[in-house]
Formats: C-alpha cells, sequence, structure tokens
C-alpha cells in the first residue's frame, strides 16, 4: 500500500478542486449533469478518504501518517506538508462525509436564486479547503487553506442567503479576515524567532525550536488566540456566529456547524498548544473562564430566541465552550474529550441544521411563535427532531455525551500546575450549563415539535421526510448513535495523539 | 499591427542584453515585467481605441515610447540617466492621459497630470543637482561613498529627500498623490491602467535603484520620510477608497494604498535583513502589475456595456455574466490578498519583512498595514457585494460579448494570479537578485 500513503492525502485535497473544476465546465443548462459531476466527485473523495482510514495504522495513532514534504516556497522555508494522526483523522473523514450529504441534500433543495452550478462548485472548493487545512503539517500551508474556506462561504451566505444575507455575510468575512491577519502575524514571529527558521509544524513542536521568553510566547500565543477563537467562536467574538448561522442556506449552516467552526478548535489543538506550551499553560484559565462564559451566554441567549436557526446557532456558542474547556484543562481526558465533542456537535449540530432547514422549507418560516404540533403533522420529521435535541443535550448512549461529560470531569483535575479551585468552580457553572441546555432544547422541542397544529397550518398539506433527506440523514443519525454507544472508536484513535501533546505540555509546565 | 509592434519590443529586450548602463539580474526581471505588462495593456487598448473616434496609430506609438523609458530605467544606474528615463516614461502619459479630447475630464486630466508631473520633475532634478554638488558624481557608486561618509549634513539629507520626493509623485504616494484620482478616471481606462502599472513600477524601479544603491548607507536621511508616506499612502488611500462611487476612482484610491504597501519595506530595510526588504517590494510589484491589471481588464470589458464604470451599473452582473464577475471576484480578492490568490504572497513577504526588522516602529508599521488589509476589505468586498448578491438593475439579461483580445488578456492575467498565488516560487525567484553593492550604515 506504499503507493497509496504517497499520493492519498493530496488526492484527498484536490479531488474536489477537480470536481469544482469540472461542474463549472459543464454548461448551466445541464443541470442533472452537474448535480451528478458535483456528487460523483464528492462521493470519490470519501471513497478516498475510507481508503485512508483502512490504510490508517490505528496502533501509531500518534505518528504521523501518510506524510508528504515537497518543497513549496524555498525562499521561505514553506514546505508542501502534508500528514494525519489521530487528531486530524476523525475531522478530515468528518469533512468527507458531510459535503456528498450536503450535496444529496440539496439535490431538490436548491435556495434561490437556484443556480446549482455556483452552488455545488463553491460547496466542492470549501472541502478542498477544510481537508487541506486538517491534513496540513505546514504553517504556511494551513494559512493558505484556513483562507481558502473563507471566500466559498462568503458567496454561499450572501448570494444564497436570507433577507439580512449582505451584513451577515460582510460580518462573516470581516470577523475572520480580522483574526487571520493576527494569526498570520503569529506564524511569521515563530518563523523569525525559531531556530533554524521553519514553519515546520512538527519540528517547532520539539522542544529548543522555539526558544522564546514567556512573554514573547504568550504575546504570539495571543495572536493565534485571536485568529482561532475567532473561528470557533469564544465568547466575546462569536457575535458573527449568529448572523451568519440565520443568514446562510441550509446546506451553509450545516458545513459551518460541522466543519467550519471545528477549524478554530483544531488550530488550538494542533497548532497553539502544542507549539507555545508554556504560553498555553499561562492561557489556559483565561480560556476556560470564556469557554464557561460561553457555555452559559450561549445558553440564556438560547432561551431569549424566538428564531429555530438562531437558537440552534446559540446553542453552538455553548457547545464550543465545552470543546474549549476541555481543552483548557490541557489533560489527556479534556483534550480527547474536546476533540469528540468537534465530531459529535459536527454531527448532531449539522442534523438540527438539516432539520430546521427542512422545517423552514415545508413552513416558510422558522419563527417558534407559529409552529407547533410538527410531531402530529409530520410525524417523522418530528421525532427525529426530538431524536436529535436528545443527543444534542448530552444523552447518555448519543454521541454528545461523550464530548460533554468528560470535558466537565476533566476540568475537575485539570493539568499540572493550574489552579484547581479555578478549574472546579469552571466544572460547576458548565455543569449548569448542561442544565440549562436540557431547558432550551426541550423547550425549543415542546414548542416546534409537541402540542396542537395552529389553526395557520391546519389546512396545509406538510410533507414528511422525503428519499432526499433520508439519503441526506441516515448516515449522520446512525453515526450519532454509534459513536455514542461506542465512544472507544473515536477515543481510541486520538488518544495516542492527544498523549503526545500532553506530554509536551507536561514538559514545559515545569 | 499591434501584435507586431509589441513582438518587436518583445524582440528589443534580447538586443538590450548586451546593451548600455548595467544589465544585471534586476534589470532583466523588471525589463520583462514591462513588456508583458505593456503586452497586456496594449490587448486590453485594441478595441477601447478601435471603437472610440482615437488616432491609433500615435496612440500605440506613444505607448511604446514610455515602454522605452522603463527599459532605460531598469538598466539605469546613474542620476542622468534616470532622469532622462523617468522623462521618456511620463511625457508619452501626460499626451496619453488626454486622448479622450473631446471630453472635458479626460483634458483635465492631462492638465493636471502634467503640471504636478512637472513640478515634481523640477523638484527631483533641484535635489539631484545637490546630490551631484556634494557629492561630485551622478553615478550611484560615488554617490554611495559620498553618502557613507558619515555626516552628510541637512543639506544633503534635503537633497536626497527632494529627490525621493520626485519619485513619490510618480508612485502616487501620500501626499503626493493628488493628481492620482483624477487623471485616473478621466484618462481612457486602458491608460489608467498603464499609468497605475507600468508607469508606477517605474517610478518604484528608480527609487529602489536609488535608494538601495546609492543612499542606502545614510538611512537616517530617508527612513523616517518613507515610514510616514509608506504609513500615510495605506490609510489615506485605503480610507478615501471606502468612499467611492466609481470603480475605477476606487482602483485609483487602491492603487495609492498598494503603493503604501510597497513602501513598507524601504520604511524597515535598515533595520532587518536588506535582502528580504528588497526582494519584497520587487515581489509586490510583480504581483501588483498582474492582478491591477486583470482588475482594469475587467472593469474596461464591463464598461462596454454599462458604459460608465459606477458601482451602481454593476448590479447583479453574477447573474448576466458570470465568467466576468468571476474573473473581477478574483482580482478584486487578490488586491485585498486573500489565498490562494497571488496577492497573498505580496502581503506576505511584505508582513515577514516587517517582522524580519522586529523593531517597535516596523511592529507599528506591521500593524498599520494589518488594519488597512482589513479595510480594504470593504471596498474591493463591496464591489463583489453589488455583482453577486443584488439584482440586475435594467433587466438586461444578455451576457457582456467580450472582444477576443480583451479575453485574452484576462486569461493571461488571471493565470498569472492563480499560478503565482499557489506557486509563489515563481516570483519569490528574484531571492537570487542580492541588493546592490552597497549595505546599510548605522
Amino acid at each position: 500500500m506504499n503507493g497509496f500513503e504517497d499520493w492519498a492525502l493530496t488526492l484527498l485535497v484536490f479531488l474536489p478542486l477537480v470536481g469544482a473544476a469540472v461542474v463549472v465546465a459543464i454548461p448551466r443548462s445541464e443541470e442533472g449533469l452537474i448535480k451528478i459531476a458535483a456528487l460523483g466527485f464528492s462521493v470519490a473523495t470519501l471513497a478516498v478518504a475510507i481508503g485512508v482510514i483502512a490504510d490508517f495504522d490505528f496502533d501509531k495513532g500518534g505518528d504521523i501518517q501518510m506524510e508528504v514534504n515537497k518543497t513549496w516556497i524555498s525562499v521561505i522555508n514553506a514546505n508542501y506538508h502534508l500528514g494525519i494522526d489521530g487528531i486530524s483523522l476523525p475531522l478530515l473523514v468528518l469533512s468527507a462525509i458531510i459535503i456528498p450529504l450536503c450535496i444529496i441534500y440539496s439535490w431538490n433543495h436548491f435556495p434561490a436564486p437556484h443556480n446549482p452550478k455556483a452552488f455545488l462548485a463553491l460547496m466542492l472548493i470549501l472541502e478542498t479547503g477544510m481537508i487541506g487545512t486538517f491534513a496540513a503539517l505546514d504553517l504556511v500551508l494551513f494559512f493558505v487553506f484556513f483562507e481558502v474556506v473563507l471566500l466559498p462561504m462568503f458567496f454561499m451566505i450572501g448570494v444564497w442567503g436570507g433577507p439580512d444575507r449582505e451584513y451577515a455575510s460582510i460580518k462573516f468575512f470581516l470577523f475572520t479576515m480580522f483574526g487571520s491577519a493576527l494569526m498570520l502575524i503569529s506564524f511569521l514571529a515563530v518563523y523569525f524567532l525559531s531556530d533554524p527558521h521553519t514553519f515546520n509544524m512538527l519540528e517547532l513542536q520539539q522542544s529548543g525550536a522555539l526558544d522564546i521568553s514567556r512573554a514573547t510566547a504568550n504575546l504570539v500565543f495571543a495572536g493565534m488566540f485571536m485568529g482561532f477563537a475567532i473561528k470557533v467562536p469564544m465568547f466575546p467574538f462569536h457575535t458573527w456566529l449568529p448572523d451568519a448561522h440565520t443568514q446562510a442556506p441550509t446546506q451553509g449552516s450545516v458545513i459551518l456547524a460541522a466543519v467550519l467552526l471545528k477549524l478554530g478548535t483544531y488550530g488550538f489543538v494542533r497548532i497553539a498548544i502544542p507549539i507555545l506550551p508554556g504560553a498555553a499553560h499561562d492561557w489556559a484559565p483565561w480560556i476556560g473562564l470564556l469557554a464557561v462564559i460561553g457555555i452559559i451566554y450561549g445558553a440564556l441567549n438560547c432561551l431569549a430566541q424566538t428564531d429555530m436557526k438562531r437558537l440552534i446557532a446559540f446553542s453552538s456558542v455553548a457547545h464550543m465552550g465545552f470543546v474549549m474547556l476541555g481543552i483548557a484543562t490541557l489533560t489527556d481526558i479534556g483534550i480527547n474529550a474536546a476533540i469528540f465533542g468537534m465530531v459529535a456537535h459536527g454531527l448532531i449540530t449539522g442534523m438540527l441544521f438539516f432539520i430546521a432547514g427542512s422545517v423552514k422549507e415545508r413552513y416558510h418560516t422558522l419563527e417558534m411563535k407559529r409552529l407547533g404540533g410538527l410531531i402530529l403533522q409530520a410525524p417523522r420529521l418530528g421525532w427525529l427532531l426530538g431524536f436529535t435535541c436528545m443527543a444534542s443535550l448530552g444523552l447518555p448512549g448519543l454521541a454528545g455525551f461523550w464530548g460533554e461529560f468528560p470535558a466537565i470531569l476533566a476540568a475537575y483535575s485539570p493539568a499540572a500546575g493550574l489552579s484547581t479551585e479555578v478549574f472546579r468552580s469552571f466544572m460547576v457553572v458548565a455543569a449548569i450549563g448542561t442544565v440549562l441546555a436540557a431547558a432550551y432544547l426541550l423547550w425549543m422541542l415542546q414548542r416546534v415539535g409537541m402540542g396542537h397544529i395552529p389553526d395557520e397550518w391546519k389546512d396545509h398539506r406538510i410533507a414528511d421526510v422525503q428519499t432526499s433527506e433520508w439519503l441526506a440523514w441516515v448516515p449522520l443519525l446512525v453515526m450519532i448513535v454509534v459513536l455514542g454507544v461506542v465512544p472507544a472508536i473515536l477515543m481510541g484513535t486520538t488518544d495516542d495523539a492527544v498523549q503526545g501533546i500532553v506530554k509536551v505540555i507536561a514538559a514545559a509546565g515545569k | 499591427m499591434v501584435p507586431i509592434l509589441t513582438l518587436a519590443a518583445d524582440g528589443t529586450d534580447r538586443v538590450m542584453l548586451g546593451g548600455a548602463y548595467v544589465v544585471d539580474d534586476f534589470a532583466l526581471v523588471f525589463k520583462g515585467f514591462f513588456l508583458l505588462a505593456s503586452y497586456v495593456t496594449i490587448l486590453m487598448s485594441m478595441d477601447y481605441i478601435a471603437d472610440g473616434d482615437y488616432k491609433e496609430a500615435e496612440f500605440y506609438f506613444l505607448m511604446l515610447i514610455s515602454v522605452v523609458g522603463m527599459m532605460v530605467m531598469s538598466s539605469s544606474r546613474e542620476l542622468i540617466t534616470i532622469f532622462v528615463a523617468l522623462e521618456t516614461i511620463s511625457i508619452p502619459t501626460y499626451l496619453l492621459a488626454g486622448w479622450r479630447k473631446h471630453d472635458e475630464r479626460s483634458s483635465e486630466a492631462s492638465v493636471k497630470y502634467f503640471l504636478y508631473g512637472a513640478l515634481s520633475s523640477a523638484v527631483m532634478l533641484y535635489g539631484m543637482s545637490f546630490v551631484y554638488g556634494l557629492s561630485g558624481s551622478t553615478l550611484l557608486a560615488d554617490i554611495s561613498v559620498w553618502a557613507g561618509n558619515g555626516d552628510i549634513g541637512v543639506i544633503g539629507t534635503l537633497a536626497i529627500l527632494l529627490t525621493l520626493v520626485g519619485f513619490a509623485f510618480k508612485i502616487s504616494a501620500v501626499p503626493f498623490h493628488f493628481w492620482a484620482p483624477d487623471t485616473y478616471e478621466g484618462a481612457p481606462t486602458p491608460v489608467t491602467a498603464f499609468l497605475s502599472v507600468s508607469s508606477k513600477a517605474g517610478g518604484f524601479v528608480g527609487m529602489i535603484v536609488l535608494v538601495y544603491a546609492a543612499f542606502a548607507p545614510d538611512p537616517a536621511a530617508w527612513q523616517t520620510f518613507m515610514w510616514v508616506i509608506a504609513a500615510a499612502s495605506m490609510t489615506v488611500g485605503n480610507v478615501v477608497a471606502l468612499r467611492q462611487k466609481n470603480v475605477v476612482r476606487m482602483l485609483a484610491y487602491s492603487s495609492i494604498a498598494q503603493a503604501g504597501y510597497m513602501l513598507v519595506p524601504f520604511a524597515v530595510a535598515p533595520d532587518g535583513d536588506t535582502a528580504v526588504a528588497f526582494q519584497a517590494t520587487i515581489v509586490y510589484i510583480l504581483i501588483y502589475g498582474i492582478m491591477n491589471l486583470g482588475a482594469f481588464a475587467c472593469v474596461i470589458a464591463i464598461a462596454r456595456r454599462t458604459r460608465s464604470a459606477n458601482i451602481e451599473s454593476f448590479s447583479g452582473l453574477f447573474y448576466t455574466s458570470p465568467t466576468l464577475t468571476v474573473a473581477l471576484t478574483a482580482f478584486l480578492f487578490s488586491l485585498a490578498g486573500i489565498p490562494v490568490l497571488a496577492g497573498w504572497y505580496g502581503k506576505f513577504v511584505v508582513f515577514a519583512s516587517v517582522l524580519d526588522a522586529g523593531n517597535t516602529w516596523a511592529i507599528v508599521l506591521g500593524v498599520v498595514v494589518a488594519v488597512n488589509s482589513v479595510i480594504a476589505f470593504f471596498y474591493y468586498g463591496n464591489v463583489c457585494r453589488v455583482m453577486w448578491f443584488h439584482k440586475p438593475v435594467d433587466g438586461d439579461a444578455h451576457p457582456i460579448r467580450v472582444p477576443a483580445a480583451l479575453r485574452l488578456g484576462i486569461a493571461l492575467t488571471m493565470i498569472g494570479t492563480l499560478v503565482v498565488g499557489a506557486f509563489p516560487q515563481l516570483v519569490a525567484h528574484v531571492s537570487d537578485l542580492a541588493p546592490f553593492a552597497p549595505t546599510f550604515g548605522g
């Protein structure tokens, strides 16, 4: 399989881009052909991703595998350097799964102004950016892929979005632009401060490669923090998220929630913490604090929302708070929980946005006051909403549980050198957050799913789940259950790699 | 006739290899760049000039004269030659700016450009005469010896600054930029493209040569000046561009801001690795040239139908001419510095030069660049917003027909933008260019 390992990741990254080029080349009138081509390429990418899983050596999850390292821009020592370990693999596969599902969902759900050609091409470009970010091991390459994601999303929201789409798309863009400018400065600082100058993440992680004072490290960390925290988004940088989510078309919301937000948390785990472990130590209590504020603030905001999609968007802020809390503990269990949380949140919130999109399509509104009795009118859709809400609030046995519970547990005993008292109080607050989560999700379920059918919709026939929806949703539902019942599949994959990071932190914490 | 003329000009490249003055890698890189840029400009002009009631032959004649000036500029290493080259670049463009002679604004553009140009030439010549008087030579190598002699006095500093002011005018750096918006708007659009790319790059070449080959040993004389005009150009250019309603005028202000980015490495060069800063400016000029030409080519193509470059008239272009819209979007975002379009690498090297210098003033300038990059997105993004998110105004759903020459021009610049963006190594190759002999003193 050696030959496969050499080109698998490159293929995975660029196959969607080729797909986008093919889609663009097909004349606009051939709509069926465009859809088939887009689906074909995304499924082919998924097939490669499955090949990668098959080839991945799970016993050595801590090692970088399928590494490709070619000279790219020799002047600045930037390489075309790809590789995956146990941390990137699940997220990579998640991206490869979500895109074909979105394309299937799009089959007859194209938002106005239609134009499937441009819509699908942008989606495939997005896929290249996301997979590239998760596979990159060079800071410059990472930055490039990180930015590639921006434009397609900007246009997706701006062209196919809701009434306030212009405002939402520009806000999204400016926030992320600002963050990534600071992130780039930090990357360059790392480059010039390291000896020898390098952008190679693996070399930078080795102790001694970056011999700088704690104060400088904290400053550099601050730049990266801004870049990643805006993307996550952490409180108080989250304000772009509700707007972007509410205005984006369903597929855009799903991709945003399922994968894009993870680029930020992944950045923390992959870059900021291992490269600057000392600074991570100093920053951890603050990150933890912002994380729990995010949990409570997101939850309280959810309770105040009247729009279903906006509620789900704020629930994202709360869930990503749990992920960041897990990361902030800097422990094995916490970071494992964080990665689990990322995947689980991707699946569950992606699913919630799908359902919200379908509700919107049937009722032409997401105003919860006007909805109700979904379970009576469209029982399958209603029960799916119920199921996903349960998963989202962290019911044991479903995927959401394994992201939240261990993160809270990890806060009980954070990494050596972090104040136990502080993190234990975070733990208490986060636990209150889970109660609030149950409250707002059940409240949404009650108002949308249960009760009587409002008079407004009594005489309307509301279609139940359609074939294309089933096709897009079943894989997500299955994974939510499987990961919930056998979390070891994911935890076992990530653990080795996470332990490597924890060792780096422990070494620096002394 | 035009392609033949261009090819002839392309031929001169080889003839001039053994020509007068210095023909080093630096000169060759820029000669190649000027030829390609003028080639694309001519492609852009063909239908524009043929459609209007303009004199054709003279137009290309003047443009090529100006290109000859640029050729000389990239090779000259001596004050008088530099001056002659600069005038050879400028004088034909004064005429070209007024080529639409029945249009008042075009005449205004020409006169304004001419008056400012003449004034700045006079100032520059005045400065050069001081430099000559003090150093006793017009050869840059000798001048660098003079500048390295320690105290050059107030008059020496003044002489250097006056000389640089002339170039600051040419590259439309703030506060010497007042001619640019009016001239850019009034001049025929292909001429504007020529002014904002080739002619500006010509000015930069002169500046690079003077600063790195002659004035380098005495950075105290000009470093602050460079810092100030760099910061001012970026900020003023970007902020004013925000308020523009006309795309060409917006591009004029954006090109002022872009000049600011290119000046940044000058301001930090004495504190860091000289080679890093030197290459940063060159790389940025090359990339800027490609993407800005592309943007102008698209605007010309669009304005063929809309008859104006008013932003509102670009509404809903995505629905009628998707290809052109995607192209213009790509060029604008490249100017804004979004990967994987070429512009990101330009920004990247500028940031790299700033961090390499690493002292407080350099970092402050770096922050100015970062803030400006975000501001710039506003107006680049605004054009895209109008094109993509708005509905077409007049309900005219016919796609814009783009003439073959223009299409070729857009395609060339687009390929350049994408290829350079994905493989910056191609332009980064100028790293083989070592800065000229003199090094920076204290």
